[in-house]
């Protein structure tokens, strides 16, 4: 009974990306036919094989991995040393400062988005990486922040102590103690930086607009424009990219809800 | 104690410059786009006080696009919350497969949003789509609808996306509020005779309510804020009909005939006024306190 319950939810929930992924296996001319067919007639796995050589895809592709690998490596260095110094340390302005973080959480760039777009306009960074790249770092600061102080807070002090003793300084102690002690919740923080940039549209719409500057979720929307409506090649492409993430998404899942919560629910 | 505050500035001090960067700075300046004229090229023209928001106020579209966004927050939100605590209940049971379940509940979380929402102008299609087909092979509609543009079904059509990219999360909140219960609550209400609704009713909604107010909070404000769905399923329509606050900020500056930084920057600050309204909200509901913040998540 549970069981049926449950399966006719994953049914549901996994219902539109299976169109998704038929959609991407048929040739061109099945994508138009009344009435509709669920199933391709013509399997044609071929379309993965037409975006992966198309020389766009590997560019949006390529802005994709360097965003959010740059993002990623500026979030785990900016945020681990102020998780390890907020969880040690009590000092004036901890508590603002986190409260500044909680909020640089609440607020995604949709709402800041003009200001930005300003920002980059008056510093001449348009179409440049570094723009895309600190604003995702900005934004997915704070998840980080969080995981690594919630880590760093459990490992015991008398570890510490002990390094200190054999000679190591503080940040010695972050390198070669707690963060490897912390290895869980620098992979969850990780993972999570790394999908929120890779998945991040809206920034990357207005700031990058030159064609081989734009990621992966900006540039496969031109397989469907008001001109040229490949759906089979647009869905490929998503399918490549949604992959992926959903795997690495998948190992983090029990860290989610207290990263994204702050820790007010467990 | 001054040495002490550099050494924080010190360890703080790449968070506290990326957010100073990107996230105040910005802010800054949104509030003086709001406040300045600008050429159609984007140059600043000078300051012209207020006048930006006196404008906003007379945008013929305003009206309707602040029915479309109560209409929207709250339909997503509310209805997300009602389906997720079914969700929760069930994913919180034993039953063969749990796992796999859980993990195909990720994937619409998981998936850029974009992507989702495209795939659903893809499902929504009059001609070729899978809805209008599943829909009269059911026979629940004689002849297909063309649900992206007329306009009784445009909104409806964006909620059901809101809400299925919303079950995700919300979800798995109200499932780690549900952890949070502990079984011997359970076991004295059994003990009492309680039937299962009413233990349902009495004890778990009571116990779960503040995992309950942090995924009602959050979720206002992600929807509020929400942009690829309403921009992509909406995109064929003209005009500012079935446009959010969020999506008609956005035409007003980069894509319409207008490209009006100013009136723009003027509607942002008003976004992000409520968008602090709801923080605010946010950090009473969960008596957010640091301390607590460190404990919880490990």
């Amino acid at each position: 009974m549970l069981a049926a319950a449950g399966f006719a939810l994953a049914c549901g929930v996994l219902s539109p990306y299976a169109v998704m992924l038929l959609t991407a296996l048929k040739p061109d001319a099945e994508l138009r036919t009344t009435p509709p067919r669920v199933l391709p007639v013509a399997w044609h796995p071929g379309n993965f094989l037409d975006v992966l050589g198309d020389p766009a895809f590997a560019d949006w592709l390529r802005v994709s991995l360097v965003v959010a690998t740059a993002s990623t490596a500026i979030v785990v260095l900016a945020a681990a040393p102020a998780a390890y110094y907020t969880a040690r340390h009590r000092f004036p302005g901890r508590t603002a400062f986190l409260f500044v973080v909680l909020v640089t959480q609440m607020f995604s760039p949709t709402a800041l988005v003009v200001g930005l777009y300003r920002e980059f306009f008056e510093l001449d960074l348009i179409n440049t990486y570094a723009a895309l790249i600190l604003t995702n770092a900005a934004f997915n600061l704070a998840f980080a922040i969080w995981i690594l102080r919630a880590f760093f807070a459990s490992i015991p002090r008398e570890i510490e102590e002990a390094a200190a003793v054999d000679g190591c300084g503080r940040l010695g102690v972050l390198m070669r103690v707690i963060l490897p002690l912390s290895l869980p919740g620098l992979v969850t923080a990780v993972i999570f930086a790394f999908i929120a940039a890779w998945n991040e549209y809206i920034v990357a719409l207005t700031l990058m607009t030159a064609p081989e500057r734009k990621p992966l979720t900006v540039g496969i929307t031109s397989y469907v424009t008001a001109y040229v409506q490949h759906w089979n090649h647009l869905f490929a492409a998503s399918v490549l990219a949604i992959v992926p993430v959903v795997v690495l998404f998948a190992l983090i899942e029990r860290q989610l809800v207290g990263g994204l919560t702050a820790g007010s629910v467990k | 104690m001054s040495g002490r505050r550099w050494e924080a500035l010190l360890w703080l001090g790449p968070s506290l410059a990326l957010i100073g960067g990107v996230v105040f700075y910005p802010a800054v300046a949104l509030v003086r786009a709001s406040l300045g004229r600008y050429s159609i090229t984007g140059l600043y023209q000078g300051s012209v006080g207020a006048e930006n928001y006196a404008r906003l106020l007379e945008q013929p579209a305003l009206p309707t696009v602040l029915a479309n966004t109560a209409v929207w927050v709250t339909a997503v939100v509310s209805i997300t919350v009602v389906i997720s605590l079914a969700l929760a209940q069930l994913l919180n049971q034993d039953f063969p497969g749990r796992a796999l379940v859980r993990w195909a509940l990720i994937v619409p979380w998981a998936a850029s949003l974009i992507m989702t929402s495209t795939l659903f102008v893809w499902i929504y299609d009059y001609y070729f789509g899978a809805l209008n087909q599943l829909l009269m092979s059911l026979h629940v509609l004689t002849r297909p609808v063309d649900w992206l543009a007329e306009d009784t079904t445009v909104m409806g059509a964006m909620i059901a996306v809101g809400i299925f990219v919303s079950l995700p999360f919300t979800t798995y909140v109200l499932l780690a509020g549900l952890a949070g219960i502990p079984g011997e609550v359970y076991e004295a209400a059994r003990v009492d005779g309680a039937s299962t609704w009413a233990t349902y009713r009495l004890v778990t909604l009571p116990l779960l309510q503040p995992a309950l107010l942090v995924a009602v909070v959050l979720n206002v404000i992600y929807v509020f804020n929400s942009f690829p769905i309403v921009w992509t399923l909406n995109d064929r329509n003209p005009g500012f009909g079935h446009d959010t606050m969020i999506t008609y900020m956005y035409k007003i500056a980069f894509k319409s005939a207008l490209r009006d930084v100013g009136l723009a920057a003027a509607l942002g600050v008003v976004n992000v006024a409520l968008i602090l309204v709801a923080v605010v909200a946010y950090l009473r509901t969960v008596r957010w306190d640091d301390d607590a913040a460190a404990a919880g998540s490990a």
